[in-house]
C-alpha cells in the first residue's frame, strides 16, 4: 500500500535528512575555526556589553579607542577582558569610560595578567559582562510581556515593511505611519557603507545615504516609538535591523540591550557581497547569532541575495545549499526554529514562461523543507524597472505566492524598487497591494495542491536534487574553497584576502571573553 | 511635425497623469488644493481622479488633466550614446581580443564625498537596475577604493594598478563640490600622466549635466539613472575598440 503523501511536494523524509547532514558536515569545520579565533569585533562588543558607551569629541567611540590601545600593548589574540579588568583592579581608572579616556590620552599601559591577577581580572570582567547580559535576558522578557499585553501580528505572513529615510526623526513618524497602515514588522535600512565601518557611529543621527545609521540611540528612539504604536494599535509591532558587516556583533549585542525583535543575519552575506574576510565574518557570526538566540531575536537570512545576481533558476538549488548551512549554522548558536527567518526571493526572469509556476516550486520547497522556520519571503528587485505599473503587479503576483505557501515574513514589494527610496504613497499602495491579496487569497493555500507529478512538484525535487549534490562537492572541498571558487552568488572569495581580515587573532592559550563563556554554556544568570 | 505634446487618445489632446502626496488631512480643501497645484503646474483642464486619505496626515492623489506646452525636439539637447551597448560577454571578448589581458578598472569617491552607492552600483557584482557590476566582468579587474579617497591618492593607487580606467563618482554637491573635485582630479592626471598614457576618466553622479565633460576635463559624465552594462560598453569601446553596430 502506498504510504500517505507528506505535505503538499511529498519530499522523502530521507532524502530531506541526507541534505541536513551534509550541510552539518559542511560547516562544522568552520564552527571549529572560529572557535578558534577572535576579533576586534567580538571584544568591542564585549565591552558594550559590560557597559562601555560613548565616543571621542571626533565621533571615534570608547570601544575602539580602548581595544585598540589594548592591542596596541599586549595584542588581540588574548581578549580585551583580562588585560582591561586587570588595569581597573590596578586603580588605573575608577570606570570603563575613564579607563578609555586614559588609554586614549596614552596614560595608561595594560599588561596581560597571570596567576592570582588573572583569576581575579576574569572575575571582575564576568561579573561587569553579566549585568549587561542580564539586560539582554529582561529585555526579551519584557517583548513577551508586550506581546502578551497589546496581542501579536494578526496574522501570518507578517507585513515587513522598510523605511530608510536617512534621518532618524523623519524614520519615527513614518514608521508610525506604516504601523498604522498594517506593517507588523519595521526595519530601518542602513545608511549605505555602513556595513563596512569598522566602528558603530554614536547618538542619533540625521544624515545618512539611503537609509539611517545602526547606533544605540537610534535603536532605542525607534523602538521607543514603535511601543507607542503597539499600545495605540492593541498589537505589538516589531524592530528589526541589520546584524552584518564589520561591526556585526556590536549591532547584535546593541540590538539585543534595546530590544530590537528581529536582526538580518547571514551566514555568508558579508564575505560575499561586501568582500569581508571569511574568517571574520565566520568568528563575527557565531558571537552575533549566540547573542541573537539568547536575546529571543528572530534572524533573517540573505539567499534573496544570491539571486540579484545569480539567475533565479540556474541557482535555486545555491539558495536550497545556503539556507541548509544558515540553519546548521544557527542552530549552533543556539537559535531555535521559531528564530530562523530564512531568506529566499522572487526574483525569476517574469518574461521566462512558467515563472510563476518556478517561483512556487522554489517558495513550496522552502517551506517544506523547514516546516517550522516563518521563512522571510523577498520581493522582486531585479526585473523591477522604472515602470512602476508593471511592477505594481509583479509585486501582487509576489504576494499571491506567499500566501500560497505560508510564508512567515513578507517584505512588502515597492512599485518604485529601482526608482527612489520609497516614498509614503508607496508605501499605501503597496500594502494596498498586500491586504487586497491576502483578503482575497490568503486562505487559498488550503485549496491549493499541485499535482503529485506536475511542473511545481517535479521542480522542486529537482531543485533539492541539485542542492545535495553541491552540497556533497563542498564537503569533499570545504565550504572555504567552495566560497573561495564563486559557489554562491558567482563570487569567488578567498580565504586570506577581503577586509577586516587585520581584525582577526587565533585565540592564544591565555584567551578569556566572559560574554563568550556565558554564551557557549547558555547559562542562566 | 516640428512640435510634440502629450498624446491620451486624441493627437494634440496634451493629456497626462500625476500622483503626489500633500501633507494634509484629506477634505473638500485638500481635493482643492490638489487642483490648483496641477493648474500651477500647467495643468488646465485638470480633474482629482483620487484622493485617499493615507493616515490622519496625509493625503494622496491621483490627477489627470490637459497641459498647453509644446516641445519641439530640433532643440532638444542630449548626449547621445556613440557606441554600442555590449553584453558582459561581448565586453569580455572585446577585452580580451584587444588587449590580450584582463583591463583594470579603479574607481572612488572623492573628496569628503562618502557616498559610495553610485560607485558601488556600478562596480559592485550586485549591480545596478538589474545588471551586474563590472566586478562580474572576467575580463575587467576592479579596484574600488570606496569613499573619501583624496586626489592624490586616486591618482597613486591608480599608477600602482596601472589602471586603464577611472571611475569617479560624486553625490554631494553641496556649493558644487562635485564640479571643483573633478576638476582637481582630472588637473591631477594630466599632471602626472603624459597625455597619451593617461587612463580613461569617467565621472558619475545623479546631478552631473552629462554635456560637462570636455569643461570638466574627463572623457565622458554619465549621469542620473547610468546601469553598469552602460559604463562598461563605453570603457570597452574606447579602449578595447568595441565597435559601433552599425
Amino acid at each position: 500500500m502506498a504510504r500517505a503523501p507528506k505535505g503538499k511536494l511529498d519530499l522523502d523524509p530521507a532524502t530531506v535528512r541526507h541534505a541536513r547532514s551534509l550541510a552539518r558536515k559542511a560547516g562544522r569545520p568552520i564552527v571549529t575555526l572560529a572557535k578558534k579565533h577572535t576579533t576586534v569585533a567580538v571584544e568591542r562588543a564585549t565591552l558594550r556589553l559590560a557597559g562601555l558607551s560613548g565616543a571621542d569629541d571626533e565621533g571615534s567611540p570608547w570601544v575602539n579607542r580602548l581595544m585598540d590601545t589594548v592591542r596596541a600593548d599586549v595584542g588581540l589574540e588574548h581578549g580585551v577582558a583580562l588585560p582591561v579588568w586587570d588595569a581597573l583592579l590596578r586603580h588605573e581608572a575608577e570606570d570603563l569610560t575613564t579607563l578609555a579616556q586614559k588609554a586614549a590620552a596614552g596614560s595608561v599601559t595594560f599588561r596581560l595578567p597571570e596567576g592570582k591577577d588573572a583569576d581575579r581580572a576574569r572575575a571582575a570582567s564576568r561579573r561587569q559582562v553579566a549585568r549587561g547580559l542580564k539586560t539582554v535576558d529582561k529585555r526579551r522578557v519584557e517583548r513577551d510581556r508586550l506581546i502578551r499585553r497589546h496581542g501579536d501580528a494578526p496574522r501570518q505572513p507578517w507585513i515587513y515593511l522598510i523605511v530608510a529615510t536617512g534621518d532618524i526623526y523623519e524614520d519615527i513618524p513614518q514608521a508610525q505611519q506604516a504601523a498604522r497602515e498594517g506593517a507588523d514588522v519595521i526595519a530601518v535600512i542602513r545608511s549605505t557603507g555602513q556595513s563596512l565601518l569598522d566602528f558603530v557611529p554614536e547618538g542619533a543621527t540625521r544624515e545618512g545615504y539611503a537609509g539611517t545609521y545602526a547606533t544605540q540611540e537610534n535603536f532605542r528612539l525607534m523602538r521607543a516609538a514603535l511601543d507607542q504604536s503597539s499600545k495605540e494599535l492593541g498589537r505589538y509591532v516589531r524592530l528589526t535591523n541589520y546584524a552584518s558587516g564589520l561591526c556585526m556583533p556590536e549591532i547584535a549585542a546593541l540590538a539585543g540591550l534595546e530590544r530590537l525583535d528581529m536582526m538580518l543575519n547571514d551566514s555568508m552575506y558579508g564575505i560575499l557581497f561586501r568582500d569581508i574576510n571569511p574568517i571574520r565574518t565566520f568568528v563575527d557570526q557565531r558571537f552575533s547569532r549566540q547573542v541573537h538566540a539568547r536575546a529571543g531575536i528572530i534572524i533573517n537570512t540573505g539567499e534573496d541575495n544570491y539571486l540579484t545576481t545569480a539567475d533565479a533558476i540556474e541557482a535555486a538549488h545555491t539558495v536550497t545549499t545556503s539556507q541548509l548551512l544558515n540553519e546548521y549554522f544557527a542552530k549552533e548558536a543556539g537559535l531555535e526554529d521559531w528564530q530562523l527567518g530564512l531568506g529566499h526571493a522572487f526574483e525569476i526572469d517574469p518574461a521566462v514562461p512558467d515563472s510563476f509556476r518556478l517561483e512556487l516550486a522554489h517558495a513550496l520547497l522552502a517551506r517544506e523543507v523547514f516546516p517550522h522556520a516563518p521563512l522571510k519571503w523577498m520581493p522582486p528587485t531585479r526585473h523591477m524597472t522604472g515602470d512602476v505599473f508593471k511592477g505594481n503587479l509583479l509585486d501582487g503576483f509576489f504576494n499571491l505566492a506567499g500566501a500560497l505557501t505560508g510564508q512567515g515574513i513578507l517584505l512588502v514589494g515597492m512599485m518604485t524598487e529601482a526608482v527612489v527610496t520609497p516614498w509614503i504613497s508607496d508605501r499605501d499602495i503597496a500594502l494596498q497591494n498586500v491586504r487586497y491579496v491576502m483578503e482575497a487569497a490568503g486562505r487559498l493555500h488550503e485549496d491549493f495542491h499541485p499535482a503529485p507529478d506536475g511542473v511545481i512538484n517535479r521542480r522542486a525535487r529537482q531543485v533539492l536534487g541539485e542542492s545535495i549534490e553541491l552540497l556533497d562537492t563542498i564537503v569533499d572541498d570545504g565550504l572555504l574553497d567552495a566560497i573561495a571558487s564563486g559557489t554562491f552568488g558567482l563570487m569567488k572569495r578567498p580565504a586570506d584576502a577581503g577586509r577586516g581580515l587585520e581584525g582577526v587573532a587565533a585565540k592564544s592559550s591565555a584567551y578569556y571573553n566572559p560574554a563568550t563563556e556565558i554564551l557557549d554554556a547558555q547559562e542562566v544568570l | 511635425m516640428s512640435v510634440v505634446m502629450p498624446y491620451g487618445d486624441t493627437t494634440g489632446d496634451g493629456m497626462v497623469q500625476l500622483s503626489f502626496t500633500l501633507p494634509m488631512p484629506h477634505s473638500k480643501v485638500a481635493e482643492g488644493s490638489a487642483l490648483q497645484l496641477a493648474h500651477k503646474m500647467g495643468m488646465d483642464p485638470a480633474l482629482v481622479v483620487h484622493a485617499k486619505p493615507m493616515g490622519p496626515d496625509f493625503t494622496f492623489f491621483v490627477v489627470y488633466g490637459r497641459v498647453n506646452h509644446v516641445v519641439d525636439p530640433s532643440t532638444v539637447v542630449v548626449v547621445e550614446r556613440d557606441y554600442p551597448l555590449l553584453t558582459p560577454k561581448e565586453v569580455n571578448a572585446a577585452v580580451k581580443r584587444s588587449l590580450r589581458r584582463r583591463l583594470t578598472v579603479v574607481g572612488a569617491c572623492i573628496g569628503t564625498d562618502a557616498h559610495t552607492v553610485g560607485i558601488d552600483a556600478i562596480l559592485n557584482i550586485k549591480g545596478f537596475a538589474g545588471e551586474k557590476g563590472l566586478e562580474y566582468y572576467r575580463e575587467l579587474k576592479v579596484v574600488n577604493l570606496g569613499a573619501q579617497v583624496s586626489v592624490p591618492q586616486l591618482v597613486d593607487r591608480a599608477r600602482a594598478e596601472k589602471a586603464d580606467a577611472v571611475l569617479v563618482s560624486q553625490v554631494v554637491t553641496q556649493r558644487d563640490a562635485h564640479l571643483l573635485n573633478t576638476r582637481e582630479m582630472s588637473a591631477a592626471f594630466r599632471e602626472s600622466y603624459p597625455s597619451d598614457r593617461r587612463p580613461l576618466l569617467i565621472v558619475g553622479g545623479p546631478r552631473f549635466d552629462e554635456n560637462m565633460a570636455v569643461e570638466l576635463g574627463v572623457d565622458r559624465v554619465f549621469g542620473r539613472g547610468t546601469t553598469p552594462g552602460e559604463v562598461a560598453s563605453f570603457i570597452a569601446h574606447r579602449l578595447a575598440g568595441a565597435k559601433v553596430a552599425s
